[in-house]
């Protein structure tokens, strides 16, 4: 067995969409396919996540729209892209993954008028031959990173190969119902992982 | 036993798969290299699996002169069914009777009835220039085989 290190490519830059202090100690990269059940799954567990940790934790959303099983997933792509032109990347990235699935033409459409953003502008940008190159070259890269299938996540720049967020399986189901939805195992897992680089840091910040 | 290591030569073999039957030795000699890319079950729970990355990424592949199969212990028709629910265009062998004989061979048959999750690439001459052994439920990825296929591009074989 071989347990090698895969790591990004592509450095986090200013072309990425962002959320978080730029220079949080820890860095959070997921690749991922609106279309992909995985991904929809692992979006609150994420948001959890980011929500907990605040400025300690730098998100950074790349696509990996796999066409071979989701046709509609570049279509999604570029529709977020197309929407961060005006401002509403984010907005349209949660709008996307809430839809669950829903993302036919029409729904996309309905969702732009949602969010309040220019339709005519919009179906412009989603012909844009350099959003397709800016979606199919962040695939490309998170090929030549490791990317095994989506969501994948990067910590620190390092492929990330704990269990799937969207894993159902309870950790605690003696919990009770009091403390709604207990987290599945791989958000239990990721968020250990995450303490364990913050406390790192910390550690290697004391010794300077 | 471990698994056939780089420079090692390449076992042939035959199977009948997704589309028809695939003798390595006559692939081999149509293209420079074959990827075979052997995995546990065909239908494991995961969202975008190994073989659809593989899809994905074919015309790099072939643009470095490499042909893929997959190869499981799975019947043909499952190995069918398998490529059509996937759009997988390249083809998945059933590795099905003697089962695993094929992986076997290669060192990645498993106790428990399955294959593990191995990646080789054999060159034109059949000899192995590439071997990976990944954690079971880790999807190994395609960096590696890309690197090392531009790494042998125009080497002599």
């Amino acid at each position: 067995m071989t347990a090698d290190v895969h790591l990004l490519k592509l450095p986090v830059t200013d072309d990425d969409w962002s959320r978080g202090a730029l220079g949080a100690p820890v860095v959070l990269v997921e690749y991922a396919d609106f279309q992909c059940s995985h991904c929809q799954a692992a979006y609150p567990a994420i948001e959890r996540l980011l929500a907990s940790f605040g400025d300690r934790v730098r998100f950074v959303f790349r696509h990996f729209p796999v066409a071979s099983i989701h046709p509609q997933a570049e279509q999604a792509a570029l529709a977020a892209e197309a929407a961060g032109r005006q401002g509403k990347f984010w907005e349209m990235h949660r709008r996307l993954f809430e839809a669950r699935g829903a993302l036919s033409e029409g729904d996309l459409l309905g969702y732009v008028r949602e969010l309040g953003i220019d339709t005519a502008r919009f179906r412009a940008d989603m012909g844009d031959p350099e959003l397709h190159a800016k979606v199919r070259q962040q695939k490309m890269l998170g090929v030549r990173s490791g990317v095994n299938g989506t969501p994948t996540l990067y910590l620190n720049a390092a492929r990330y190969d704990g269990p799937a967020l969207s894993d159902s399986s309870p950790i605690a189901s003696a919990k009770g119902e009091a403390e709604g939805p207990s987290p599945s195992a791989g958000e239990t897992e990721l968020r250990d992982e995450i303490e364990r680089l913050l406390r790192g840091r910390e550690v290697r910040g004391q010794m300077e | 036993m471990a698994a056939l290591q780089e420079g090692a030569k390449a076992p042939d073999f035959t199977l009948d798969g997704s589309s028809g039957q695939f003798t390595l030795s006559e692939a081999l000699k149509q293209h420079r290299f074959v990827i075979l890319s052997f995995f546990p079950l065909a239908f494991s729970p995961v969202c975008t699996d190994e073989m659809s990355l593989f899809q994905e990424v074919q015309s790099e592949f072939k643009r470095l002169g490499a042909f893929t199969v997959g190869v499981s212990v799975d019947s043909k028709y499952v190995q069918s069914e398998f490529a059509k629910k996937n759009n997988v265009e390249f083809p998945l062998l059933a590795d099905f009777h003697p089962k695993g004989e094929v992986a076997r061979k290669y060192g990645v048959m498993r106790d428990d009835g399955i294959a593990e999750r191995a990646l080789f690439i054999v060159d034109s001459s059949g000899v192995i220039r590439y071997s990976y052994v990944s954690e079971l439920r880790v999807n190994p990825g395609a960096d590696r085989l890309l690197e090392r296929l531009e790494a042998l591009q125009g080497k002599k074989q």
